[in-house]
């Protein structure tokens, strides 16, 4: 497959034309991943420094720094800003964006208009949320009611500027889903697609089905507190339950929105720097869609102990167990992809290994949290903080970083710095096992979660965690650092400097505006490692 | 560290069953999957740019053991979970019941006599007894570690909780369903008593009053009726104003009024709390009427003076 159409001639590449009206104006599906890339980290600093005052503040109980009211909208804003404004678009609308018509061998997304209209959306958005930081909400990013309808805080503007955020990524799934359908080079049949590409369709798919759940949601939550109409508050004749079963409704899919893209990361890494085959191709695509599906299904999980009926437990509880499956067969596939390979530990396998192993602990305390009988006593403590954030940071953070590294002589035309890359990695990597792991023992000592003060049989494991959180804060200062870095001062990429097969990497780095001179003709796949012709 | 806090309640040796199960089996394919990372990335590094690697995409016998394996392994996790979680949430026939209403920031208990505390939850040994739960105001989630339950207090519902305890002691009770400021103080204790105590218990005329001098009667109520959880007394700001030299103090209302705080002030505050808010303060108190006597009120004043 696709040799012969290197050109190493000096060509405009999409990063040529300067200015800020280029990048604010622009059609170029690179060009909106490279400014989604910036605006979340961004985001993702500042909703960090929250989570870092969180483990400052609890360091010792009682009062450390703050008073309570204050940690309670630091926590707050940490997590609304974290899920809604990093993480949901996260790899989807960054990588997604600068990868999928390079991977599908096409110039564009089908509605490059659209395209930059979502970005705006989004950036729109972001910026109603932060209105509320005037006076910061402090109902945990769940928004349960009735403390969401009573509250003083300001719950209006982060809720709407959720709900216009919502727009953006339905408009972007659809973009995808047409584009995928519609604009494959001839020859990229569905089973060549990557599968990235597979991993970023099944995301669209929910974004597009289950976002406007969360969007008239929280239309009634609003509604509520301004016009008193009483659709959640007891008091005014509502259900608070209901509102749970609404926000989790999305709330759940959109964890498969987070990671998804994640599997498609790790899917496309593992092989190139095995210089194996992916195994198990169709089983790691159907599975994307599988859950996808599923994980429809398994809201009420979050509800065990709500007051919800016993019987819809099980239910719910059975679904959960069955959306388990797909994803482990997932981790067998990788980990056969890597058997007998050729296997090169550069930064982004690294991450990969990372998220292997941050990964597996998250699906397996998973299981605790899926069984009936042990989630009522772990529901709601340290235990359930520590497992998402092994799945959203461990899970999706890591893959973002690794692809960060990954696709970075893609992106800028420049190598990132290895040896400091590495160092990044691996105070990265036991920063956060020490932040969360002693979260998983004081959880199932009965720590309960968005505690202000605790008592002291806690503070050893509090000490421990606040401790992983410095690392893990440093250890991405020096990955930023040595990324922006490399951005002005790296060495010039080659078009292809792993050996990778899949069709961005046939082009230059970076890639001219037009993506290819000639649209490919594929023949094969994009995972022919070790395949003797 | 002990993974498991001690097993107090019937139920939660089996519920340490599952748990124990789970632990298994997690540490397993953990320790299973970490050794094949760690072996694979040893074994097969690149030796150099030349290494040959098999094209192998699939093997079907391979994957159909993986899919199978772990699917029979989570069904069975899944049964043994909710059979334990059946007889987690039904209570026996014969249980005690005792009411709970959760409010911000304390728990209130009612017994079937008239009998009612707060933050502490007294129950005999041995016995199963039922909680009828719902709250005054948000969500509150009644949770006991030692025991193993956990259940959300709803407003306009009630919900239901049941335990047997099998030990004396003291356990600590935490809200664990996020309530706003003071979530992290809403805290309380259940007391288990052997059956003769708590009959002895639950039919005394508790008169903290008889007897001991008012002040340290009002320091002791200060604790046990969960003053404690909204006012210091070391005059630091809570949720409320501190008691430190509260009596006598002048202070500015909501409304713009100045008072002096006086006994008839504090008396008020404590039976109708929304009438006279301090300024800078939300109006959240809950009502105590009913639940602090004539003779407490007073007991507190008293102690309230006392601190300067």
């Amino acid at each position: 497959m696709a040799d012969g159409t290197m050109v190493e001639a000096v060509r405009p590449t999409y990063l040529d034309r300067k200015g800020f009206l280029s990048w604010a104006l622009t059609l170029d599906h690179k060009r909106l991943g490279i400014m989604y890339l910036v605006t979340i980290m961004v985001f993702f600093l500042f909703a960090g420094i929250m989570g870092m005052l969180v483990r400052l503040e609890l360091l010792t109980p009682g009062k450390t720094v703050m008073g309570p009211d204050t940690y309670n909208q630091i926590f707050t804003i940490h997590g609304a800003v974290m899920i809604f404004i990093v993480i949901v678009p996260g790899i989807s609308a960054t990588f997604g964006n600068f990868l999928i018509p390079l991977m599908i061998g096409a110039r564009d997304v089908i509605f490059p208009r659209l395209n930059l209209f979502s970005y705006w959306i989004y950036v729109g958005g972001a910026l109603i949320a932060l209105v509320s930081l005037l006076h910061p909400i402090d109902t945990g990013w769940t928004f349960y009611t009735p403390y969401s309808i009573r509250t003083g805080t300001s719950v209006i503007p982060i809720t709407f500027g959720v709900f216009v955020m919502g727009f953006s990524s339905i408009l972007t799934g659809l973009n995808f889903i047409v584009t995928i359908h519609k604009l494959r080079a001839p020859g990229m049949n569905w089973h060549r697609m990557p599968l990235f590409i597979w991993a970023a369709y099944s995301t669209a798919v929910i974004q597009v089905l289950a976002t406007p759940v969360i969007a008239i949601t929280l239309l009634l939550l609003i509604a509520e507190r301004v016009f008193g109409i009483g659709f959640f508050d007891p008091a005014k004749g509502g259900d608070p339950i209901l509102f749970q079963h609404f926000f989790w409704f999305y709330s759940h899919p959109v964890v498969y929105i987070m990671i998804l893209p994640a599997f498609g990361v790790i899917s496309e890494i593992i092989p190139v720097f095995s210089r194996k085959p992916i195994f198990g191709y169709k089983a790691i695509a159907y599975s994307s869609i599988a859950i996808a599906l599923i994980g429809f299904l398994v809201w009420g999980h979050h509800l065990f102990v709500s007051g919800m009926a016993g019987w819809v437990a099980k239910v719910f509880s059975f679904l959960t167990f069955l959306v388990a499956i797909p994803t482990a067969i997932k981790v067998w596939n990788w980990l056969a992809t890597m058997y007998r390979g050729s296997i090169d530990l550069k930064t982004p396998m690294l991450y990969a290994l990372g998220f292997l192993f941050l990964f597996t602990i998250a699906g397996l305390t998973g299981l605790f949290l899926g069984t009936l009988a042990i989630n009522v006593h772990l529901h709601d403590t340290y235990f359930v903080v520590a497992h998402f954030h092994y799945t959203m940071m461990g899970g999706t953070i890591m893959m973002l970083f690794a692809a960060m590294h990954f696709w970075f002589p893609k992106m800028i035309g420049k190598m990132y710095g290895e040896a400091v890359a590495k160092i990044a990695f691996a105070l990265i990597f036991i920063g956060f096992n020490l932040t969360f792991i002693p979260q998983f023992i004081m959880g199932m000592e009965g720590m309960p979660r968005r505690y202000y003060d605790y008592l002291p049989q806690y503070h050893y494991q509090h000490v421990l965690s606040s401790i992983g959180a410095l690392v893990l804060g440093v250890g991405i200062l020096v990955m930023l650092i040595n990324l922006i870095y490399c951005i002005f001062k790296g060495e010039k990429a080659p078009s292809n400097p792993f050996g990778s097969k899949s069709w961005e990497w046939q082009t230059t780095s970076p890639p001219p505006t037009e993506n290819f001179e000639e649209i490919p003709q594929v023949t094969d796949w994009t995972y022919g490692y070790g395949k003797k012709n | 560290m002990n993974w498991l806090p001690e097993a107090a309640s019937s139920i939660a040796g089996r519920v340490d069953n599952v748990i124990w199960f789970v632990t298994i089996i997690s540490l397993v394919f953990f320790v299973f999957i970490t050794a094949l990372l760690v072996v694979f990335a040893i074994k097969y590094r690149r030796r150099s740019e030349d290494d040959e690697t098999p094209y192998q995409v699939s093997h079907h016998t391979l994957e159909v053991v993986w899919t199978i394996i772990p699917s029979i392994l989570v069904m069975v996790i899944f049964v043994y979970g909710f059979v334990v979680f059946e007889d987690l949430r039904t209570p026996p026939k014969d249980a005690m019941e005792i009411n709970v209403t959760g409010k911000q920031w304390l728990w209130q208990f009612h017994y079937d006599n008239g009998k009612s505390t707060i933050n502490e939850l007294f129950v005999p040994e041995g016995r199963p007894v039922k909680l009828v739960m719902t709250s005054d105001d948000v969500l509150h989630s009644f949770f006991v570690p030692e025991f193993r339950v956990k259940q959300d207090l709803v407003p306009g519902m009630y919900t239901y909780l049941w335990f047997k305890a099998i030990k004396k002691g003291e356990f600590n009770i935490f809200c664990a369903e996020y309530c706003g400021t003071n979530h992290s103080g809403m805290l309380g204790k259940v007391k288990v008593l052997s059956p003769a105590d708590f009959e002895k218990w639950k039919t005394s005329k508790e008169e903290l009053i008889a007897g001991a001098n008012l002040v340290e009667a009002g320091a002791e109520l200060y604790t046990k009726r969960a003053c404690i959880g909204c006012h210091s007394i070391d005059g630091s700001p809570m949720v409320g104003p501190t008691f430190k030299g509260i009596f006598g103090r002048q202070e500015t209302l909501a409304d713009g009024q100045e008072i002096t705080v006086d006994e008839n002030y504090l008396r008020k505050s404590i039976y109708e709390p929304q009438a006279q808010v301090v300024k800078g303060y939300q109006p959240i108190m809950p009502s105590f009427k009913g639940i602090i006597s004539d003779n407490e009120v007073s007991a507190l004043i008293a102690y309230m003076k006392s601190l300067k």
